[in-house]
């Protein structure tokens, strides 16, 4: 059972070994060792990439390519920059016409692809220079204002959450204390890949995504729903692109249109979908192992602090990492009997 | 008219158009003229022939199905060895680093199959990570030889040297495309590499072929951007690497490979400076200059005519 299953998601296997080992021996050679402080600095950091490496996901999945997430990240950060403030409610509908800003555009995105036809990689390049436009208009000066209370309940433990909005006893009740010291990042992070990426992957425009990649034309003789699917994934991808926007300006609270940080994540999207052991071809891969892949990233980086390694040397070593990480799967080419099985 | 065609008309209309709107701004703010003088042209012109060349090389890549991420880097890294070569050795040191990046980035793609979008992007960060760490993050105080100076703002009979180094590239690769079996090879690659294979071309050469020369473009292009600003500095090749997807991609040619001609780049080329000139004059705001961008490149590619329907 268990050797089937880690031989079906072989990829899947290596990355989340990579990174658990990776992650182990930061720990252990951490100065002060595991520490929920640490885990919870980490965890703030990984989750803005997480969310965009699944947003990145969704259009790989069907052999696509979407250059605008990191733009539509941007632009719900900046949205997000001025409606989470005011009382409750104000900041929960702030919070909704977050989520529908990145969603709307990332609909736009598959609309322009499904019924103009477009390639997905330069029709998002293009939108994805509107988004940034938008973002700029929004704030030209980094700036912005955030609920105090729940920009520190969100980057905190599920006890802060307890604890500031005084629900649960104060974080004392019995119940919640086996969960108290989680990094609620982490909670939102795998809450939303289990209620949104989980049950969209088991339907049938989720398997449509899935067999577009592997056979566009097989899949649409057989009469799945491939517009569907295409819009789908778009949308999907603008739904996680603007989670991560909206976490981005509760741990800053503030919105800042970078064009320069834009393109970093949507270039680190891709490195973590692939490091995560999604093909780029299509068909094979998840938004969850996506997530893997963006923790490793991320650890990568955690190792330059507790190293004393150069900062200057920091974007070299990422960068070699990444192409080792790459072309270690490269030995299969040399191992293939009829070598016409390499060429599409 | 070929559908070939129809891409090259649209774009060289769209083109006049820019320079009427241009025209039709300052004719009624100053009562003047500037954008159809010879002289601001050719100025626009040699300020493109940066982008020109970065384009004509990454089209060869683009024609075989593959991209070229790594041109940023590249032109900021030929363009710092040359100045810290100088002497006469400057541009020749800059174009062999050209060549040993576009070997490393075909033999990852052709021989390791590794996607060339990732592992380009690896090269780009591997090399931004060099000139990093020997620049301490700065730009290096050396300065462009006179050569180099020359190259990229000398005149002959009134014209940019730069527009003849450009002028050279295309004739070139004009001749690669339609006269050598190089040229043929990489539209049959981009067309079906499984057909391309068994109709019995050396793949693997002809992707590695392309990648050669799309660094080696983006290495001359960074010579003489650091001629034209006299020195190399961080990031000076980050604002070509979008732009030439556009402009080769505005010029007709299929992302995925397989069709599209030269002239089409060039006019897109020329699309691309014009449209950000006339912003400029327009003293445009960035994120509108984005936005029209963005929408720019939408709207031709949907004039251009939809792609055509998976269905078999």
């Amino acid at each position: 059972m268990m050797g089937r299953l880690i031989a079906q998601n072989r990829a899947f296997a290596g990355a989340l070994a990579l990174f658990a080992a990776l992650f182990v021996t930061y720990n252990l050679l951490h100065p002060r060792g595991f520490s929920s402080a640490v885990f919870v600095q980490n965890a703030n950091e990984a989750v803005a990439i997480a969310f965009v490496a699944m947003a990145q996901t969704v259009p790989v999945l069907m052999r696509g390519l979407d250059l605008s997430v990191g733009a539509v990240m941007t632009l719900s950060a900046c949205v997000a920059s001025y409606l989470l403030t005011g009382s409750g409610l104000e900041i929960s509908m702030g919070i909704l016409a977050v989520l529908a800003t990145g969603t709307a555009f990332g609909l736009m995105n598959g609309l322009i692809v499904v019924h103009g036809r477009l390639q997905p990689i330069i029709a998002t390049l293009a939108t994805g220079a509107i988004a940034i436009g938008l973002a700029l208009i929004l704030r030209p000066q980094p700036g912005g204002n955030v609920d105090g209370d729940l920009s520190w309940a969100m980057t905190n433990t599920v006890w802060d959450l307890a604890d500031t909005y005084g629900i649960a006893g104060g974080g004392e009740a019995w119940w919640i204390r086996p969960f108290a010291d989680i990094p609620m990042p982490l909670v939102l992070l795998f809450g939303v890949a289990l209620l949104v990426w989980l049950p969209f992957k088991r339907t049938v425009t989720g398997r449509t995504v899935y067999a577009i990649g592997s056979a566009e034309g097989a899949a649409y003789v057989s009469g799945l729903p491939i517009n569907r699917a295409k819009l789908a994934a778009f949308t999907l991808a603008g739904f996680f692109s603007a989670c991560a926007g909206l976490y981005l300006a509760l741990q800053t609270s503030t919105g800042n249109a970078d064009t320069v940080q834009a393109g970093a994540y949507t270039l680190n999207s891709i490195a973590a979908v692939v490091l995560g052991g999604t093909a780029l071809a299509g068909g094979i891969g998840g938004a969850i192992a996506s997530i893997i892949g963006a923790l490793i990233l991320r650890v990568i980086s955690f190792y330059f602090r507790i190293l004393d390694i150069e900062p200057l040397l920091q974007p070299l070593i990422e960068g070699l990492v990444l192409l080792l990480a790459v072309s270690a799967g490269a030995w299969r080419t040399f191992a293939v009997k009829n070598r016409l099985e390499l060429f599409r | 008219m070929k559908t070939e065609d129809k891409p090259l008309v649209i774009a060289a209309g769209f083109t006049l158009v820019i320079l009427l709107i241009g025209t039709g701004y300052m004719l009624s703010t100053s009562g003047t003229m500037p954008l159809l003088q010879p002289t601001y042209l050719l100025q626009q012109l040699q300020i493109g022939s940066f982008l020109g060349i970065c384009a004509a090389g990454l089209m060869l890549v683009i024609l075989t199905g593959h991209i070229d991420l790594s041109i940023p880097a590249t032109l900021t890294g030929a363009a710092m060895i040359a100045t810290a070569v100088g002497g006469p050795w400057a541009i020749p040191a800059a174009l062999a680093f050209g060549l040993a990046v576009g070997l490393v980035n075909g033999a990852g793609t052709a021989v390791l199959r590794v996607p060339s979008m990732i592992f380009t992007l690896g090269m780009d960060t591997v090399l931004r990570g060099v000139t990093v760490a020997q620049t301490g993050g700065f730009a290096p105080q050396d300065q462009a030889t006179p050569l180099m100076l020359t190259l990229a703002k000398g005149r002959f009979l009134g014209i940019p040297l730069a527009l003849y180094a450009w002028a050279g590239v295309s004739i070139l690769i004009a001749f690669l495309l339609a006269r050598t079996t190089f040229g043929r090879a990489l539209y049959a690659i981009g067309t079906r590499e499984r057909a391309a294979y068994l109709s019995g071309i050396r793949i693997r050469p002809v992707i590695i072929g392309a990648f050669v020369a799309s660094s080696l473009c983006a290495a001359l292009a960074g010579v003489l951007l650091a001629g034209y600003s006299a020195k190399a500095y961080q990031g000076m090749g980050n604002a070509y690497l979008l732009p030439a997807i556009a402009a080769v991609v505005l010029g007709g040619t299929n992302v995925l490979g397989g069709s599209g001609r030269y002239a089409g780049t060039l006019i897109g080329v020329i699309l691309i400076v014009l449209l950000n000139s006339v912003l400029s004059i327009m003293q445009m705001p960035e994120a509108l200059r984005q936005i029209i961008y963005g929408v720019v490149i939408i709207a031709m590619l949907l004039i251009y005519g939809r792609g055509q329907r998976e269905t078999g």
